[in-house]
């Protein structure tokens, strides 16, 4: 039995004592190395650009301008609004103007300052607000009005009469800054042209499909032609679920050269790059009834999305429909606006879209149980929604272990006796969620399997199994090999992947919202079940006779596939399907915080998450990715944002000012795993990469108010945000006394 | 990722070959640890062809010795590291000792030197960026361009000291001993730093910086260190500041309060003559605290709220006296 041990990561080794290949790491004979130019900008339409004296520099090879390149790409095939290279006009900056390939990296460096481009700089936009105010200023053509990427206005049920009716209401604006990835690995591509006109691009991303497609229709290659491979990768985290301007300019460099080129970003371009989590302005209404169950939630959204779609059109949607669980809700409404402004175009980033929104909300709903006097546990444990049941925007939710979460964090952390009396500075909170594991809507059209797994057995006992999906860390390639010990009851070391390599593996769409363990878990379950049967029936003493006998009488090499057939699943109207999942996980976390009143600065002590993921396919793997994640939603809390000048420069585009916390500022974690076994799931296994995220900041933020009884409601948490609303706390306080 | 400049790097291999090389090569740069050096050669801040790296005068220049007089030398070659796990640093300075725990983190502890720290460039936010970003900004006082982002108008650069243990030094009257051609020179700390940003020491550029020496009274004096920073380790200070006291039994003899990370120029608070023979307690502490924000202005060359860094710098003045009295 291989499902549920703690096999160690396939790549563990690799990736500790730096044998790994990652794309950095290919250097092929007569390769290239290019840069690219990028703009001084915020807004600004080209002129004209002069390459001449850069081309003159002895080892400059060959350069790159937007109008060889002009056919716009972008993720979601609706809302395509990017191209490699400015064509016409800069959107923000740091936006790709010129590309130079050249014999060295400092040669191609030296290049770019020799590159005389005339800009007649346009007004720009810097904010959302901005971005509605002046639609006249067009951040982006493809916005058919003003600068919206996206609105979108849904409402289930009578919710102003809710919140008439409500004995309880809250009525605030929550804020959440931007943050990014920061994967280790910056982004990198190398491609080659073969003698036969093929194109092989290697490139650090989670989506190879979607690279492949966009290549082949830009570059106006055969899609048979186009040949994508992601090798190791030093983390995503949704920063590489998107074609980046580096693949298209590799590619295109390669082809006019006929040598292999290579572009590895700096830090400083992977910010520009960005896709992160966007800056969102929530008002948010939360009612409740007199028994504290929850009568209506309403949500005005205003979201910062760049100068790029990306995925924004997701990201309109996803910012409402993920929030209707693990809670009831009476009624809901939700109004969002994703902006085109001219900044670094923000995307997804673990916890795509729903982890601004669920920080207003589990903070609202504090509040709003403080004023009918609930325990805040008790709050969320009594509106919790159930198993099997359909949420108010009409998502279908299975298995639901949401309770046990919280009944863990609850006591673990000592909760009936601590919270509330911990005494001055020291304070507890609670916050839950609800995440998806992959969504029913591929993102372009088809009927095609989302996921497709081919197991080879070899006479040998080796077995193969191809998988397109990329393992971002996640470590979805160890499981392919615990699935096929699991099945075929070989050993797990004796398996080999091969993955996400385009003319090798079957489609898997890529490693975002989720979706890779539930589904290539279900392709590669099915796939290697084929085998069993087969080997079963062949008999033999060890693995490599049952497979030579069964070889045998099949007359054949003996191989199978399997697949991961997209669901229908959604609310009957214009967009329900966004955010309807095959099965949901649940999370919930206690947060314990530390706050020196006189300074405002204020310490994550401990964090306890339990997350239901279903079934721990391997727990070191899920307890990992809990771990990972409330990591990543505490730095978040604490020190985390996208910092612009008026001019929409970002400030500090490195790991020196966009500080991330180290070790020593990283909580104790406790992780626990619930298991709930969905009906769906491979194994039962739900998703566990992204869900344990979200509580982490809203359950930090309640805890400061119970530290100290301030509620803070913008991030990130810097201490003298906390520090102003301890002075307006305490001007409070003599005020009372005074009177 | 970014690439370096075309740079020569010399090697000498003693302090006479190094102060040579700096003769020869005018515009060389000194390369101690390389730990701050070598990111702002890839931002492009400095015009250099030349590098004299001084690893080949560890022999000379790396020691922690006691002199006959009490004296405490330190070489300018010793590492960041050992200053900060040296017993004897630990046993008659431990001032210095926590403000070396606290630079960056351990490897960059086990690269960067002494000597490289005092003489560490001042930093801004403005100008600690790439070729590119400053482009973008339209450049700044300190490299290739006219003004200043920091002090709107502003003709002189005010660029931050970061070093932590400049005000630990500081406090406790430190002096330095540096070699140029045209000899050997003591230098007292206080008159080492000046209010310039763009090159905030009294060192010529073919001078040398060689050895710390600290007074045999330091040991003596009651002293602690602090630093302001948003993270526990990597970052450089968002303020830092060092006490020395000297204490007749519970009254206070005499006094230094050093804060850095505000301009150009580490500061002495000065004025506090009038606070010997106070009660050393928390009265005292308290009005150290008073003065010092009064004194000290923190500025936006730091990416770090300037107002909440006065608001916090008198409790941690007030802390650090404390926690100096014992």
């Amino acid at each position: 039995m291989s499902i549920g041990t703690r096999f160690p990561k396939s790549d563990g080794v690799a990736k500790a004592d730096g044998s790994g290949l990652y794309a950095d790491d290919i250097a092929l004979p007569r390769m290239l190395h290019a840069k690219i130019l990028r703009s001084p900008h915020a807004h600004a339409r080209i002129r004209g650009i002069d390459l001449g004296a850069a081309e003159a520099l002895p080892g400059v090879v060959a350069t790159l301008v937007g109008a060889e390149l002009p056919l716009k790409y972008g993720v979601i095939p609706w809302t395509q609004d990017e191209t490699a290279l400015a064509v016409e006009k800069v959107r923000h900056v740091g936006d790709a103007v010129a590309c130079i390939a050249a014999i060295d990296e400092r040669t191609a460096d030296e290049a770019l300052r020799l590159v005389k481009v005339v800009y007649e700089v346009l007004p720009a936009v810097l904010t959302p607000e901005d971005a509605l105010e002046h639609p006249e200023i067009k951040v982006n053509e493809r916005a058919k009005v003003g600068n919206i990427t996206k609105h979108v206005h849904l409402q289930f049920g009578e919710v102003d009469e809710a919140v008439a009716g409500a004995a309880a209401v809250v009525r605030e604006t929550y804020r959440y800054a931007g943050s990014t990835h920061v994967p280790i690995e910056p982004h990198c591509a190398v491609a080659r042209i073969d003698a036969d006109g093929n194109l092989t691009v290697w490139s650090s991303t989670q989506i190879p499909h979607y690279v492949h497609r966009e290549l082949s229709r830009v570059l106006g290659l055969p899609q048979s032609k186009v040949r994508v491979i992601q090798p190791l990768l030093g983390g995503a985290f949704g920063g590489k679920s998107d074609p980046f301007a580096l693949e298209f300019c590799v590619a295109k460099l390669a082809m006019k050269t006929g040598r292999p080129v290579k572009i590895l970003y700096t830090r400083e371009e992977v910010f520009y790059a960005h896709r992160g989590r966007h800056p969102m302005k929530m008002d948010v209404t939360l009612a409740l009834d007199a028994d504290g169950r929850i009568a209506a939630v309403d949500n005005k959204i205003l979201i910062d999305g760049g100068a790029y779609a990306s995925f924004g059109l997701v990201t309109a949607y996803y910012a409402g429909q993920l929030l209707t669980g693990p809670y009831r809700f009476g009624t809901y409404r939700f109004d969002s606006y994703r902006m085109y402004t001219n900044k670094p175009p923000c995307g997804p980033k673990r916890g795509h879209g729903s982890v601004q929104p669920r920080f207003a909300f589990e903070v609202a709903l504090d509040e709003a149980a403080e004023k009918l006097g609930l325990d805040p546990v008790d709050a969320r444990r009594r509106n919790f929604i159930g198993e099997f049941v359909e949420t108010v925007n009409g998502q279908k939710i299975t298995s639901n272990g949401f309770l046990k979460c919280l009944e863990l964090v609850e006591k673990a952390s000592g909760w009936k006796e601590r919270h509330g009396k911990l005494g001055p500075g020291r304070g507890l909170g609670v916050a839950g969620s609800m995440y998806i594991s992959g969504t029913a809507y591929p993102v372009y059209p088809n009927e095609m399997p989302q996921s497709g797994v081919l197991v080879k057995l070899d006479r040998s006992g080796r077995v193969a199994i191809y998988s397109g999906a990329s393992d971002i860390g996640q470590g979805v390639n160890t499981l392919l090999c615990q699935i096929a010990a699991e099945e075929l009851h070989c050993d797990p070391y004796d398996v080999t992947v091969v993955a996400a390599d385009t003319d090798l593996t079957p489609v898997d769409l890529g490693a975002y919202s989720s979706r890779v363990t539930y589904m290539v878990g279900i392709a590669a379950r099915e796939a290697c079940q084929k085998l069993a049967e087969k080997l079963r029936a062949a008999g033999g003493a060890t693995f490599a006779e049952a497979c030579q006998r069964a070889e045998a009488a099949e007359g054949a090499p003996l191989a199978a596939t399997g697949g991961y057939r997209t669901e229908k699943l959604g609310g009957d109207y214009r967009g329900g399907t966004i955010g309807a999942s095959p099965a949901y996980s649940f999370t919930a976390h206690v947060a314990e915080v530390s706050v020196d009143e006189e300074t405002g600065i204020w310490k994550v002590e401990r964090i306890w998450a339990a997350h239901d993921c279903g079934k721990a396919l391997n727990p070191t793997l899920v307890e990992g990715q809990i771990e990972g994640s409330v990591y990543m939603g505490a730095a978040e809390a604490q020190m985390e944002e996208m910092v612009y000048d008026e001019k929409g420069l970002l400030f500090g585009p490195s790991l020196l000012d966009y500080r991330i916390p180290t070790s020593l500022d990283t909580p104790d974690l406790d992780s626990y795993i619930v298991e709930s076994n969905d009906p769906g799931g491979p194994y039962g296994a739900k998703e566990a990469g992204e869900g344990p995220l979200h509580p982490a900041i809203p359950a930090i933020a309640n805890a400061i108010h119970d530290a100290c009884g301030i509620r803070i409601r913008e991030l990130p948490f810097y201490p003298q945000r906390v520090l102003k609303l301890l002075r307006e706390r305490d001007a409070r306080r003599e005020e009372r006394a005074a009177s | 990722m970014m690439t370096l400049p075309d740079l020569t790097v010399l090697r000498p291999g003693s302090v006479a070959e190094a102060v040579e090389a700096l003769r020869a090569n005018p515009g060389a740069r000194v390369l101690a640890g390389g730990t701050d050096i070598v990111p702002n050669l890839k931002y492009g801040m400095y015009d250099t062809r030349h590098l004299v790296a001084l690893r080949g005068l560890s022999s000379e220049l790396r020691y922690v010795r006691e002199h006959r007089s009490g004296e405490l030398r330190l070489g300018a070659m010793c590492s960041i590291d050992e200053l900060g796990r040296s017993e004897l640093v630990k046993a008659r300075i431990p001032a210095l000792a926590d403000a070396c725990q606290q630079i960056a983190g351990p490897q960059l502890r086990r690269m960067g030197t002494l000597g490289g720290n005092l003489c560490l460039d001042t930093r801004c936010v403005y100008v600690n960026q790439s070729h590119f970003w400053r482009s973008a900004l339209g450049y700044c006082l300190k490299k290739d361009g006219t003004v200043c982002h920091v002090v709107a108008g502003g003709k002189r650069c005010v660029a931050a000291a970061s070093n932590d243990t400049a005000p630990v030094l500081l406090a406790l009257d430190a002096s330095v001993k540096t070699i140029s051609p045209r000899g050997e020179r003591t230098i007292a700390l206080h008159e080492f730093y000046v209010a310039d940003g763009l090159h905030n020491t009294v060192l010529a550029p073919d001078e040398l910086l060689t050895e710390v020496r600290i007074p045999a009274a330091a040991a003596r004096r009651r002293q602690a260190f602090a630093k302001l920073r948003m993270r526990a380790a990597i970052d450089f200070p968002a303020l830092n500041l060092a006490v020395a006291l000297e204490l007749d039994g519970h009254s206070v003899k005499s006094v230094s309060l050093a804060v850095s990370a505000l301009a150009a120029r580490p500061a002495l608070i000065k004025g506090l003559q009038d606070l010997h023979g106070h009660a050393a307690d928390a009265i005292f502490a308290e009005e150290l605290g008073r003065r010092a924000h009064k004194q000290c202005k923190p500025l936006t060359n730091i990416g770090i709220d300037p107002g909440w860094r006065r608001d916090v710098l008198p409790v941690l003045v007030r802390r650090t006296v404390l926690r100096a009295i014992g």
